[in-house]
């Protein structure tokens, strides 16, 4: 008998994990409705994965702004533009640096609490308890959790945003002295609500909805071992970036 | 007290003909592991049946088919007259509700106090009065003896007091069929003896069905109607606890005696020892 098993392909494992979480997907949607008699567990969520995550998500937000006012000022400034600096930093962070970093940070920091937790929930047999006393874990569990990911990441993004704002504002206005009137005119007048902010909101749901399905899946699936959590928290990360970021380019592409 | 010393027990009683839980033919393999050839068993209503057997023989895997959370290869799994393989998830939630499970490794919610953790099947199915409920919870917590550690967290609790707790959710609703998955494990002889009191306690009183898997004979011999004992993917023996402790099968005698030496293989399947040592072919 050989002792070396045949490797599996990873193709195959990968498109059988992609199928596996679409139907996930489908049993968490047909889920929701009973969900909505556990509205205290959602709420509850959101106040783990939002609020909670207020921290990194606003201390993120005030540098990646401050970073963006720098580079941007020293840029512009070549050509004579630096009264562009409030539009330019604004379009940035509300079309496409706020949802994707806001995502990203969301990953990290809620996705792998929500992986692991969900995880050792399955070692610890607390899935199989809540089943044997009638109660799904997928109305009770996953459910909340990925409608406060739905509901959380498009409000994180807004703070993200803001707070770049602030930051740019520190940096061009308060430091480098570009007048203030013309930072704040200049960008109200060139963002309009409908084709930019809202098309930040758009991709922070998608997102949303990505990055708490992978985070559900990955804790739902792991095998019951400390192991499994580890790899699985790991999964949830890497997949929810490469998630995140090739959904923005189909986003971007369709929403130009 | 013995099962010869309980005046239900008697195999022509009604509630034998009529079982709680009929299995028969149940066959279940899991990753190419034959676990079950051919398993005929009947659980009665109202009366504690042992399920004993050597550690990975499938106890707690015939547990998960009674309950529906595993589907059998092929065979009846029939709980209260429902074919647990068959029915549909609500009226297998509608069965769980009358079932009380005690899990190996107590499976607590580990973000509720003890508290909560009992009052958690009350809350999700009944809507009682927030008085009430507190008192029904308040009663199973001081039969299991843990009303002063309602407020605890699980993370707080020892092994044993996590089993009791546990213990106090699997009755808190009084339910048709309880099944205590190795309910003795790490009870110090207080408990032990408290614990089997309430087991016979629920079992006489409110004439519930009970299932015990178990591998404490001096434990279960005192409160169990019957045994089967499972060895080799079926039914080694059955029948009442002393009958069966006497030891006059080969199955019996090896696991009632502890014996290494026996049907049931001591050593798990492994290569010759002296091949695997080298030793094999060396001069002596």
């Amino acid at each position: 008998m050989s002792i070396v098993r045949k490797p599996p392909s990873r193709l195959a494992d990968s498109l059988a994990q992609i199928g596996a979480c679409g139907i996930f997907l489908f049993r968490i949607l047909g889920a929701v409705p009973l969900s909505l008699r556990y509205l205290r567990e959602t709420v509850r969520q959101v106040y783990f994965v939002g609020a909670m995550s207020l921290v990194i998500i606003m201390t993120c937000g005030l540098f990646v702004g401050m970073v963006l006012g720098l580079q941007l000022y020293h840029t512009l400034s070549i050509f004579g533009g630096t009264a562009a600096l409030g539009t330019v930093v604004a379009l940035s962070l509300y079309r496409e640096l706020g949802p994707v970093v806001t995502a990203l940070l969301f990953a990290g920091r809620a996705g792998t609490s929500i992986t692991a937790e969900i995880g050792l929930m399955r070692a610890t047999d607390q899935l199989d308890a809540m089943e044997m006393m009638a109660v799904d874990p997928l109305a009770y569990v996953v459910a909340p959790r990925f409608l406060a990911g739905i509901i959380a990441m498009p409000l994180l993004a807004c703070v993200f945003n803001a707070l770049g704002i602030l930051g740019a504002h520190l940096v061009g206005v308060v430091w480098l002295g570009l007048d203030n009137g013309t930072f704040w005119s200049n960008m109200t007048s060139s963002v309009d609500v409908w084709s930019d902010v809202m098309t930040g909101v758009w991709k922070s749901l998608a997102f949303g909805a990505v990055c708490t399905l992978i985070a559900t899946f990955q804790g739902y699936t792991t095998p019951p071992t400390s192991e499994g959590v580890a790899y699985a928290t790991t999964r949830t990360v890497v997949f929810s970036s490469i998630a995140t970021l090739a959904i923005d380019f189909v986003m971007t592409a369709f929403l130009m | 007290m013995s099962a010869s010393a309980n005046p239900r027990v008697s195999h022509d009683d009604v509630t034998v003909r009529d079982p709680l839980i009929r299995i028969r033919g149940l066959r279940t393999a899991l990753n190419g592991k034959t676990i079950f050839e051919g398993v005929d068993l009947d659980i009665p209503r109202g009366r504690i049946t042992a399920i004993m057997g050597p550690s990975g023989t499938g106890k707690t895997t015939l547990m998960r088919h009674i309950t529906g959370q595993l589907a059998p290869d092929a065979g009846e799994i029939v709980v209260d007259g429902a074919n647990v393989a068959r029915i549909g998830r609500d009226a297998l939630f509608g069965l769980r509700e009358k079932i009380g499970y005690l899990f190996q490794n107590s499976a607590l919610l580990t973000d509720y106090s003890v508290f909560e953790n009992v009052a958690f099947p009350l809350r999700q199915h009944l809507k009682l009065p927030e008085e009430l409920l507190r008192n029904i919870v308040l009663t199973k917590l001081q039969a299991v003896g843990l009303r002063g550690a309602a407020n605890l967290m699980p993370s707080e609790l020892s092994g044993g007091m996590m089993r009791r707790v546990a213990l106090a959710r699997a009755i808190v609703r009084d339910p048709m069929l309880i099944i205590y998955d190795e309910p003795f494990v790490g009870l110090d002889p207080i408990a032990l003896n408290q614990i089997l009191k309430l087991i016979r306690t629920l079992n006489q009183t409110l004439g519930i069905t009970s299932i015990l898997v178990a591998h404490e004979l001096a434990a279960v011999r005192r409160i169990a109607d019957s045994i089967y004992l499972l060895a080799g993917g079926k039914i080694a023996a059955h029948g009442a606890p002393d009958e069966l402790a006497r030891g006059e099968t080969p199955w019996t005698r090896q696991f009632f005696s502890g014996e290494a030496d026996g049907p049931v293989p001591f050593h798990y399947p492994a290569p010759d020892y002296a091949v695997q040592l080298g030793l094999a072919g060396a001069a002596p």
